[in-house]
């Protein structure tokens, strides 16, 4: 796989004026890495249409006649538009306007495979285009966040660095604070040296040791956190979105998205782990007077068939609903509800807004970012932060 | 069908491509008659197996490197431990169809007997790694599982799992070409990459998509059309739920026309197999990854003529393996320093090589399997078809530390149990099962230091033999004490090979 340098890709398709030169410090202001970014993968592809239910359009019953949720279930967002009731701990979030449902975001030409797709979506590439680092980890390179920062980006809940991944992005793998800082007392002190693998191992070992003089001691919170794995993973991101040296962004994971069978029950479990997760941990930065600087995400590598198949469960799609939550975000029902009509040769649903577009918006908005640097195109961006 | 007679010039002389390549590489490099010595050979063992013993290497740095390759070409291909008992079980699987509450109840029992399969297959596979006589049969045997993908979650009967890792291990050396025929009918395959599900009527395309992505040609080599066409190509191709053989299903199977790769025909499964084989890509794919696997995963200009000349010589030989392998093995890029110690080892490298290099007998592998896993290698789980992109990958904060959390306990003298779980934590207390059994070491690894010290006459041969690469921190300890060997082993440099 070849990786082709963006800037240069850009270069031919632009015809708009380009910073001719990576800047280093120009892109964003340090200081603006004191907002958070926290990205929630939906690992295994979310089934959009039965989180964020076109409840008054007979398609959607027409296209799910068995795993469709029914009409009266439905918590109505609009007179179209409603939620899974596995999400009722997300209505006071809507409720108080600080809830975005971001409708109909995918891209064009969308692969219909798990890696493929989330490489996509992870580097922010074209679908026929290969890059080798992550959205985010571009970023951290063009910008490092300060020094001073525990570590630019801290993933829970999976192992992958995913949209985190670049060349001097300090990326954490955190499963627990405590046991990181016992085990970070094998890391080894030494210079930057060596072939480009031993390297590696190096850049590791500093970025652990400097994670772990800065861990900052356990933040006690009076918020109640479910117990669940995503429950104590969104606790894991509170208490570190509280402590002194912060981190620029957190992904955390929850996994089990791929519904191919009997999805109606396990969709609900999932949706009830996410809701409750996010509603504890909008609680517990609120405590620690953090939520007005969060911005958090979801994201997932597909959203799933608009038909359902013949095992009760639907099969991989493309433009999926997503949500954006925060103490500044813009709540409501934002873009387009993609259209259940008109299906393409598999089945899939055309996207209506594309997923740069949102990262764009979150790297202008939230970190006053220039994304052309980042993305590598223009992309249009969507009104995501009140002003 | 007889690809040999369809595609290849009849004109070739049939000389015995041993002969062939051993003409060749003796007039082109030079040292490969000289005496190898420890440092070429510890290098070798470490790449085309996993690591050696210091008591081992003697033998091996006595040859030259023609030698040495050559004895480990003559590796047997059969395993030399036993796999565990269920192996020659059939399978007994709950039918899916029923729905009723005992059903279901056997069905949960015989996924979870699978699991506990799987630990067990792991365990004599990790074993057989430890304790083999044909290192690059066994070092190749888990590279072509990482490329022929499946996985024990979706497949789930682990004696599938059993039976396409005895396939590997008996042609890892053997001909791609025929290796490509097998693995494609092997039934854990045909499940992974739904090929028992593709029929005419409904094609799944899985199987033609990665046969042409991952398995022969690469990205970019082919088109979607070229993978629709073949996914018709291979429909009819099954699996007997109750043998648990490949079956081929006449009145499933598309047999109308198609072209795939500018070839028109009405083709079977077996005929895609053979235009793949003979699209002139294929042979530099294989050898490529070969290259990234020995050698270095940084490719020059210079190794790209290498990889491209040893490519020809790959085909010219109809695929045999061992020609790619002593093109690569004999090459002087394999041998040059820059390509020392500059791979990060794998999990399986750092364990299995940890164990070689100093002694260690296990009393049972199982206490290994949990480790390879939090580590990030399950075998016979992947996380995906592409499988494990090693490399960096391998190292992040998470593993890094884990990687040497295990080395750290590995060295202390009292024993080492594992816990069963080893889940996030590396939890060293002793399991349920070793209390009840009894034994004051269940499960255990003893690490003898004093025999170990005592073989080298200084600590330089020690530390050669566990180093591949300079080490980065200065080792304050005294030679050859428990805190030096220690240093060594947590030092950066013993994470690569």
């Amino acid at each position: 796989m070849l990786r082709r340098d963006f800037l240069k890709a850009a270069t031919a398709s632009m015809s708009v004026a380009l910073v001719p030169k990576p800047v280093l410090a120009a892109l964003i202001n340090s200081s603006q890495y004191n907002n958070l970014l926290i990205l929630v993968e939906l690992k295994g592809g979310n089934d959009g249409f039965n989180t964020v239910i076109p409840f008054a359009n007979s398609a959607y019953y027409q296209l799910r006649p068995k795993i469709a949720i029914p009409r009266d279930t439905v918590l109505q967002l609009s007179q179209s538009i409603g939620l899974n009731p596995a999400l009722k701990a997300l209505m006071p979030i809507w409720q108080a306007n600080e809830l975005g449902v971001l409708q109909g975001v995918g891209y064009a030409d969308a692969s219909l495979s798990h890696f493929r797709s989330i490489e996509i979506w992870d580097t922010a590439s074209k679908s026929n285009e290969y890059l080798e680092d992550g959205w985010l980890g571009r970023a951290f390179e063009k910008s490092p966040p300060p020094q001073a920062f525990t570590a630019d980006g801290v993933v829970m809940g999976s192992p992958e660095i995913g949209p985190m991944l670049g060349a001097t992005a300090r990326t954490i793998v955190l499963a627990s604070e405590a046991q990181f800082k016992r085990q970070a007392k094998l890391a080894s002190h030494a210079d930057q040296a060596g072939n480009k693998a031993m390297q590696h191992v190096l850049r590791i070992e500093n970025d652990i040791l400097q994670a772990a003089s800065k861990l900052g001691g356990d933040v006690v919170l009076k918020t109640d956190f479910p117990k669940h794995a995503f429950g104590s993973i969104c606790k894991n991101a509170c208490q570190l979105a509280a402590q002194k040296s912060p981190v620029a962004a957190i992904r955390l994971t929850l996994s089990g998205f791929d519904t191919h069978q009997n999805q109606v029950k396990m969709h609900a479990n999932l949706l009830t782990q996410l809701a409750e997760g996010l509603s504890a941990l909008r609680a517990g930065l609120i405590e620690t007077n953090r939520w007005n600087s969060t911005f958090i995400m979801t994201y997932a590598e597909f959203g799933r068939r608009a038909k359902e198949n013949q095992s009760g469960g639907t099969d991989h799609g493309t433009a999926n609903m997503h949500f954006a939550l925060g103490g500044k975000v813009r709540g409501g029902l934002l873009g387009e509800y993609p259209n259940l009509n008109s299906l393409d040769g598999v089945g899939n649903v055309r996207h209506t807004v594309d997923f740069r577009s949102i990262y764009a918006s979150v790297l202008q908005q939230w970190w006053g970012a220039d994304s052309l640097a980042v993305l590598g195109g223009n992309f249009k961006p969507v009104e995501l932060i009140k002003t | 069908m007889n690809f040999y007679a369809k595609y290849f010039q009849a004109n070739y002389f049939k000389v015995s491509c041993h002969f062939c390549c051993t003409v060749l590489l003796c007039c082109f490099t030079l040292s490969s008659n000289a005496e190898m010595g420890n440092a070429e050979a510890n290098h070798l063992l470490s790449r085309a197996g996993f690591a050696v013993s210091f008591s081992d290497l003697p033998v091996w740095s006595a040859l030259s490197r023609q030698q040495a390759v050559e004895k480990l070409l003559q590796g047997s291909s059969s395993n030399i431990t036993s796999p565990p008992a269920w192996v020659s079980d059939p399978i007994i699987r709950p039918s899916k169809k029923d729905k009723t509450d005992g059903n279901r109840q056997a069905q949960k029992a015989f996924l979870k007997l699978q699991r506990e399969h799987h630990a067990e297959l792991s365990a004599w596979w990790l074993n057989e790694m430890l304790t083999t006589n044909s290192p690059l049969n066994e070092r190749m045997t888990l590279f072509w599982h990482n490329h022929f993908v499946s996985g024990q979650k979706k497949v789930k009967a682990t004696k599938l799992l059993y039976i396409q890792n005895q396939l590997l291990r008996k042609q890892a050396m053997g001909n791609f070409g025929s290796l490509l025929h097998a693995v494609s009918k092997d039934p854990a395959m045909l499940i992974y990459l739904d090929s028992a599900s593709n029929r005419k009527d409904s094609p799944n395309e899985n199987f033609a998509r990665e046969v042409m992505e991952l398995f022969t040609l690469g990205v970019g080599n082919y088109t979607e059309k070229d993978i629709k066409e073949a996914a018709r190509a291979f429909t009819g191709w099954s699996v007997d739920r109750d043998t648990g053989e490949f079956v081929f299903r006449k009145k499933l199977h598309d047999d109308g026309q198609k072209t795939i790769l500018g070839k028109t025909g009405n083709f079977d499964g077996d005929d895609v197999l053979d235009i793949l084989l003979s699209q002139p890509q294929a042979t530099e794919f294989i050898v490529t990854k070969m290259w990234r696997e020995l050698v270095s995963t940084e490719i020059n200009a210079a190794d790209k003529a290498t990889i491209k000349k040893i490519a020809v010589d790959f085909r010219q030989s109809r695929y045999e393996i061992k020609t790619a392998l002593k093109g690569i093995l004999l090459s002087d890029a394999f041998y040059a320093l820059e390509n020392r110690g500059s791979i990060i080892k794998s999990p399986v490298d750092l364990v299995i090589g940890a164990l070689k290099q100093l002694d260690i007998k296990l009393s049972s592998a199982e206490s290994l399997v949990p480790v390879l896993r939090q580590l990030g290698q399950n075998l016979f789980d992947p996380p995906n078809v592409k499988g494990w992109p090693g490399g960096e990958v391998w190292i992040n904060t998470n593993s890094l530390l884990a990687r040497k959390t295990f080395l750290d306990r590995l060295l202390r003298t009292e024993d080492i149990q594992v816990s069963s779980e080893g889940k996030t934590q590396m939890d060293m207390r002793i399991g349920k099962k070793a209390q009840m059994k009894q034994d004051p070491r269940p499960m255990g690894m003893r690490f003898y230091a004093q025999d170990w010290f005592s073989q080298f006459k200084t600590s330089q041969q020690a530390q050669s033999l566990l180093l591949l690469q300079v080490p980065v921190v200065t080792n304050t300890a005294s030679p050859n004490t428990l805190p030096w060997l220690r240093a060594l082993m947590l030092d950066p440099a013993y994470q690569l090979k």
